[in-house]
């Protein structure tokens, strides 16, 4: 049990700095993701709580220690990797206890721990077997297994489904909430999956470029994301953003296309400069709207059929900018329709050009 | 290809026999020689089938050795080949498992440096830096020794470069996985390392036995002792040596002595050897 303190946390290879100071705290027991597009330092910074990279500037605390100076076997956490990493010539049995024997714990203690472990994880009849002979599922069961037997302060995943194919992911995905909220142990979660990033956790950190540019609830994250990369980054199909001008007393917004929008709740001293309007698929629709509703209409140009939704792609105007909507269900139109569509004032998001910031 | 016609099906048993018996005639003869006494070695035509004088040859091989040649018993040359052999071999697979896992797994000043000196090692075998060798080891006071036999021709450039390559397929999150097992790393290089390149081990141990057993150059130079003679150079001692009639019958007993330890370590190990030069899966 732990909190986990990031102060001013900051990594460089030479001259190239791919996390540029991360301040957060993780509470005790808390479930947090980190979700971002490759290459944006979410796997360095969970690899630096680890231990396994140098922290080139700032602090990183367990518990009431900084850690900074440790080793990963003395920071009191257990690591689960994205190729699971179990030793091929050992047995299950022998891959948990491993970390235990080396500690020096009593054999009937690892014994009672390793047992524990399987009864949880469903693995006691294959205790005796070498990895090669499980399925992925159960590799990555083991490989969770050998984390727990640790009884560690905090948990770290790095994208631990991954290898994984669709189905056994979203069950391993409920495996490890279960599993998290019935130890309780603090866990830091990496991973480039949507769902994963909006169900796993109790937070969500979205990193892009080696900066957190969000830190938040999931839903809040998804309502009111702080800046445009947030904003495209969370969603799928993700957001429209589209160039627009908001005119000098912050009440409308003329999107690039021509069509006018006025808002609800006028940004006033905003007012007058460009902005991006943003407004997600699944908040457009063909149907309803009241007086309210601010409205567009679409030149239908591609349609995909999912089943329970359906995705229209088309344009504003006759060649405007892009747009997509999901719509509800299974819809009967054709590429050339034009459709009307309004939506809830509530449901947009307006972002300085320049800053990328949030307005409002 | 499968096919079933039974042309080719006799024809590819004609070549694969023709094949056996290009292979196997010089050891048919050689046993057949080791079977016979010396008369009858000296009449022509030589025999083609065995005599009955095999286990009285055997045991003055063994146990006498050849007066000429300064009456070495074969078993004693034997047992000094196998103590030389198994000092290369495991001479050479100890210090490569170690260089190999300080170039792989450490960072240090100058790492690339020494691993191309020791790459560029394999121009350099005991016949080309012969001279210079016999001078260290003479001075060193190793003539006539195991040791002079065995050290000079330990350090291995490939073995190294094998197990480099080895190592470099484990992934790098074994190795993470073990620091924060709390793993160090001579107990990581003891627990994971050494288990997974168990069979390279075992294929090396087998070709690099036959490559110490058959040793002929080097124990030549070094060894004036017969009591260290290694067994391939006492068949050449024993030719040059005769003074009287060359003994052939005890010659060719030695030289199948001679060849029985290698295919005794190629069919034991045979499995492994197999597996450690064709299995990739880690």
């Amino acid at each position: 049990m732990a909190e986990i303190i990031l102060d001013g946390v900051r990594k460089s290879y030479g001259k190239v700095e791919v996390i540029k100071g991360v301040d957060w705290k993780i509470n005790d027991g808390e479930f947090v993701v980190i979700v971002g597009p490759s290459g944006c330092g979410k796997s360095t910074l969970l690899r630096m709580i680890a231990g396994l990279e140098a922290i080139t500037q700032g602090e990183i605390s367990i518990g009431d220690t900084v850690v900074n100076e440790l080793e990963p076997s003395e920071r009191n956490i257990a690591m689960v990797f994205q190729n699971y990493a179990l030793y091929p010539h050992m047995s299950v049995y022998q891959n948990m206890a491993y970390g235990l024997k080396i500690k020096k714990i009593p054999k009937d203690e690892i014994d009672k721990r390793v047992q524990r472990a399987a009864e949880i994880l469903e693995l006691e009849e294959y205790l005796d077997r070498p990895p090669r002979q499980l399925s992925g599922g159960q590799r990555q069961r083991v490989a969770m297994g050998r984390a727990i037997v640790r009884q560690p302060a905090v948990f770290l995943f790095d994208e631990p489904l991954s290898n994984l194919d669709a189905k056994l992911r979203v069950q391993m995905r409920l495996e490890i909430k279960k599993l998290q909220e019935d130890l309780g142990i603090t866990s830091v979660y990496v991973t480039h999956d949507q769902v994963e990033a909006m169900t796993l956790g109790h937070r969500l950190a979205v990193l892009n470029g080696g900066v957190v540019e969000q830190l938040g609830t999931p839903i809040e994250v998804y309502e009111k994301p702080a800046t445009v990369f947030v904003a495209g980054f969370i969603g799928s199909p993700s957001m429209n953003l589209l160039d627009a001008e908001l005119d000098d007393k912050g009440g409308a917004v003329t999107l690039a296309g021509g069509a006018k929008i006025s808002l609800p709740e006028p940004l006033g001293a905003q007012g007058g400069r460009s902005v991006t309007f943003g407004v997600r698929p699944e908040h457009l629709k063909d149907i309803g709207g009241d007086a309210n509703s601010l409205r567009l209409s679409l030149n239908v140009r591609v349609i995909e059929q999912l089943g329970a939704d359906t995705l229209v792609h088309g344009t504003l105007g006759e060649n405007g900018t892009e747009l997509v909507a999901r719509l509800e269900g299974i819809r009967a139109m054709a590429p050339g329709d034009v459709l009307d569509l309004n939506m809830a004032a509530k449901s947009i998001h307006l972002f300085d050009s320049k800053t990328g910031r949030r307005l409002g | 290809m499968i096919e079933h016609r039974p042309i080719i099906t006799v024809l590819a048993h004609l070549t694969l026999i023709l094949g056996i018996a290009i292979v196997a005639f010089p050891i048919w003869v050689t046993f057949v020689a080791a079977s016979h006494d010396a008369v009858r070695m000296t009449q022509v035509p030589l025999p083609m089938w065995p005599g009955d004088q095999f286990f009285v040859n055997l045991n003055k091989a063994m146990f006498e050795g050849i007066a000429g040649a300064g009456g070495i018993p074969v078993g004693m040359m034997m047992l000094n080949s196998l103590v030389v052999a198994l000092m290369i071999a495991t001479g050479k697979i100890v210090i490569s498992l170690l260089s190999a896992f300080a170039i792989v797994y450490f960072k240090f000043p100058f790492r690339m440096g020494f691993f191309w000196m020791i790459f560029l090692t394999l121009m350099l075998p005991v016949e080309v830096r012969i001279l210079p060798t016999f001078e260290v080891v003479a001075n060193l006071g190793m003539l006539n020794s195991f040791w002079g036999l065995s050290i000079p021709l330990i350090a291995s450039a490939t073995a190294t470069f094998m197990f480099r390559q080895v190592f470099l397929t484990v992934p790098d999150e074994m190795l993470e996985a073990a620091r924060v097992d709390g793993a160090g790393p001579m107990r990581f290089f003891w627990d994971i390392l050494l288990p997974l390149s168990r069979t390279n081990i075992a294929a090396l141990f087998v070709i690099l036995f036959i490559y110490g057993w058959n040793q002929y150059l080097w124990p030549l130079l070094i060894t004036t002792d017969a009591s260290m003679f290694t067994v391939v150079m006492g068949i050449k001692q024993m030719l040059e040596s005769a003074e009287q009639t060359t003994e052939w019958h005890l010659i060719m007993m030695t030289t199948l002595l001679a060849m029985l330890p290698p295919v005794v370590v190629v069919l034991t190990m045979q499995r492994m050897f197999v597996k450690g030069l064709t299995e990739t899966d880690k």
